[in-house]
């Protein structure tokens, strides 16, 4: 018997209680750093997994527009781009058997895509689609000016800035110390300095945004083209509150997106 | 074709003769190239022609030219390095050394064009491996470095052996020998176990990069004409077209000329031949589908190629001149003198020009979306692209400065290769 006896039974308890107060420290640390780590996950998961704040987008009415390219204007005032470099265009398709010979004019600003194509081009990841508003934006002082986004853009929404500048500008005037406030950085253009040599694109005006990243249409805080348009036909707002006029706008019209095919899934729908 | 036999009579004279022309042309556009940087690093690029409707215009073509031409070249000598393949050992060291002055010649066209040249290391830094562009730039890297070690393991030997203190020359190759004084038969072994390790790295990487250029243009969904599971290949295939060509034209021209190398250009001939009837029979395969599913945006690429503005360089530059003209030059009897196949040589890698001009262009000439390129009153915003004076003139330079470049290393780099050769069949690796 002796022979099989490991240890005693005092030395058995021993070995017990040690054994316990050993599992006990460990179960509370490991019970500690578990909770801590999953909490940990459980804070930032649903900050990735989570909707945005906002989902801006637009809505545009090709029935209420008129053609007028007060947007175009508009845009070019606010953001102060120079000429070749226009983040909104309206082009015009004349559509056969429509009553008045009306042809549909369209405004395009950039779509700020779901699954932009611009942005996994990138070889420096200079341009992204913001986490917080879904604003796909340009870093100015990364981009090398590749323009490979460009080529991958399927809406044409992006320019290349090549330092042209409008004649009135060029001499020395009060317009031409007027610094754009895209991204609230309020560049010059000076000599090869960016954004020269850069790819620029709309931005839904988000220097107008407020540090929590509102707009606010009473304070003029709002996309320079939709503020400006004469025919009301577009509209801006926030997708994720379904009682913006954008998504009261989607529950009532039809409304078609431009090549849906590619997957891209633009957040600027036209009503028809 | 003997009347000009027998005024390539004194050959060593011709051969002479084109290279004092090689000179002179290689200076000659590597002085025009100045203007063309001048304005380039003054001005940006206003002078530029491309806007934001072509974005992509001659630069851009040339890059992707001459890295194939690297790709191609690179590939070439690795049929001697890694496959063993005997009859082009001769002109192993000068397709390595033309991969090399190529690709410092993509790379200049490509730095050319960014708008920021300033921050091309930001590729570097800030990668973003989703981009195929990215990649390039790690690929290139190693690549660059690659080829750099492979000459010198190439060269080792011969300039340790012609080292000295008296000659310029032999100033420069003990400068380039890196020390290295060691000539036993032991060391020249283990230079050939690093080439072929190195050769035999390179492959991968040398497909991944020109494969990579042409998934570069093939991954844009938004051009259909580039949006094709071809591209890569397509690419992959012209690179060792117009490489082979290249190579064709310089083994008959530097070393030893035609006088020497006359199987050897004759066999690149052949070689050649064959992959060009490759290089159509994937182009027809894209066409015709093309045509046939009809999808505008698809077709709306092809039409300009082919009856665009610029059909010329489809029909006259790259169909007639080309391919054509070649075609014949390599099928007929001309296919066995080292002269008319160098002739043949030189008019496919000039063709095979216009067809990375007719990729990147037409790809992007097609209005996105349709009125738009009225819709705006801007010569920056217009399908219409030819190339601007400065432009043009840099690319020139860049072509100079690689043939200088060439025309210097075929000059000072020794030429010993006949008893490396003599050793090559002693050794067996």
């Amino acid at each position: 018997m002796d022979k099989h006896k490991i240890f005693d039974r005092r030395e058995f308890v021993e070995y017990l209680i040690s054994i316990g107060a050993g599992s006990l420290v460990t179960a509370v640390l490991s019970s500690g750093l578990l909770n801590a780590k999953t909490s940990s996950i459980v804070e930032t998961r649903p900050l990735n997994r989570v909707k945005r704040k906002y989902h801006y987008g637009m809505v545009i009415d090709t029935r209420r527009c008129v053609g007028c390219r007060a947007c175009v204007l508009a845009c070019k005032a606010e953001n102060k781009t120079p000429p070749g470099v226009s983040y909104t265009v309206v082009f015009e398709e004349i559509l056969e058997n429509r009553p008045n010979d009306k042809p549909v004019f369209m405004t395009k600003p950039c779509f700020h895509c779901e699954n932009p194509s611009c942005t996994d081009v990138c070889p420096v990841s200079a341009t992204y689609k913001r986490e917080q508003d879904g604003i796909v934006v340009v870093d100015y002082d990364r981009c090398i000016g590749c323009r490979y986004c460009m080529t991958a853009c399927p809406y044409s929404a992006r320019w290349f800035d090549f330092g042209e500048n409008y004649p009135a500008i060029e001499k020395d005037t009060d317009w031409s110390k007027v610094p754009s406030p895209e991204y609230k950085q309020f560049r010059k253009r000076e000599h090869e300095k960016s954004p020269i040599g850069n790819v620029r694109k709309c931005t839904f005006c988000l220097h107008l945004q407020d540090e929590e990243g509102k707009y606010n249409k009473e304070e003029g805080r709002w996309p320079a083209c939709a503020k400006t348009c004469t025919g009301k036909a577009i509209h801006f707002g926030d997708f994720n509150d379904p009682n913006s006029e954008v998504s009261i706008l989607l529950r009532e019209r039809q409304y078609i997106r431009l090549k849906e095919e590619l997957g891209t899934s633009p957040n600027v729908y036209y009503l028809i | 074709m003997d009347f000009i036999n027998e005024l390539l009579h004194d050959q060593n004279k011709v051969s002479r003769n084109l290279k004092k022309l090689f000179w002179i042309i290689g200076t000659c556009l590597f002085l025009v190239g100045f203007y063309g940087w001048i304005v380039r690093i003054n001005d940006g690029h206003i002078k530029a022609n491309y806007g934001s409707i072509v974005t992509w215009g001659l630069w851009v073509a040339a890059y992707i030219y001459f890295i194939g031409l690297s790709a191609g070249s690179f590939l070439v000598s690795s049929m001697v390095y890694v496959f063993n393949y005997k009859k082009f050992e001769r002109i192993g060291k000068l397709a390595v050394f033309t991969a090399l002055v190529t690709l410092l010649m993509a790379l200049l066209s490509i730095w050319a064009d960014l708008g920021h040249m300033g921050r091309a290391w930001h590729v570097m830094v800030y990668p973003n491996f989703k981009s195929p562009m990215a990649w390039m730039i790690y690929l290139y890297s190693t690549y660059m470095l690659l080829l750099i070690v492979e000459i010198y393991f190439l060269l080792r030997y011969d300039l340790v052996t012609s080292a000295n203190n008296k000659t310029l020359k032999g100033k420069i190759y003990k400068l380039l020998s890196l020390g290295s004084k060691d000539t036993s038969e032991k060391s020249r072994v283990r230079d050939k176990k690093i080439v072929k390790v190195l050769a035999t790295a390179g492959v991968p990487i040398a497909i991944l990069f020109h494969g990579g250029v042409g998934a570069l243009f093939g991954v844009v969904a938004a051009r259909p004409h580039w949006h094709s599971g071809l591209f890569p290949i397509l690419f992959l295939l012209s690179a060792l077209v117009s490489g082979g060509a290249l190579l064709t034209l310089i083994s008959s021209v530097f070393q030893e000329g035609w006088t020497k190398n006359r199987e050897i250009v004759v066999e690149l001939g052949k070689m050649v031949l064959g992959l060009l009837l490759l290089d159509i029979l994937f182009q027809i395969s894209e066409f015709l589908i093309v045509y046939r599913g009809g999808i505008p945006g698809h077709v709306a690429g092809w039409d300009l190629v082919i009856k665009g503005p610029y059909a010329w360089v489809f029909w006259g530059w790259q169909g007639f001149v080309g391919t054509l003209i070649p075609l014949f030059l390599l099928t007929f009897k001309t296919r066995k003198s080292p002269q008319w196949v160098a002739l043949a040589g030189f008019l496919i890698a000039a063709g095979i020009f216009g067809l990375r001009l007719n990729i990147v262009i037409p790809g992007l000439a097609v209005e996105e979306i349709h009125g738009l390129t009225s819709a705006i009153y801007s010569h920056r915003v217009d399908p219409h692209y030819f190339p601007s004076i400065s432009e043009w003139m840099l690319t020139f330079g860049i072509v100079g400065f690689g043939m200088l470049l060439f025309g210097l290393g075929e000059f000072f780099l020794p030429k010993s290769y006949e008893a490396n050769s003599h050793l090559s069949s002693e050794v067996k690796i």
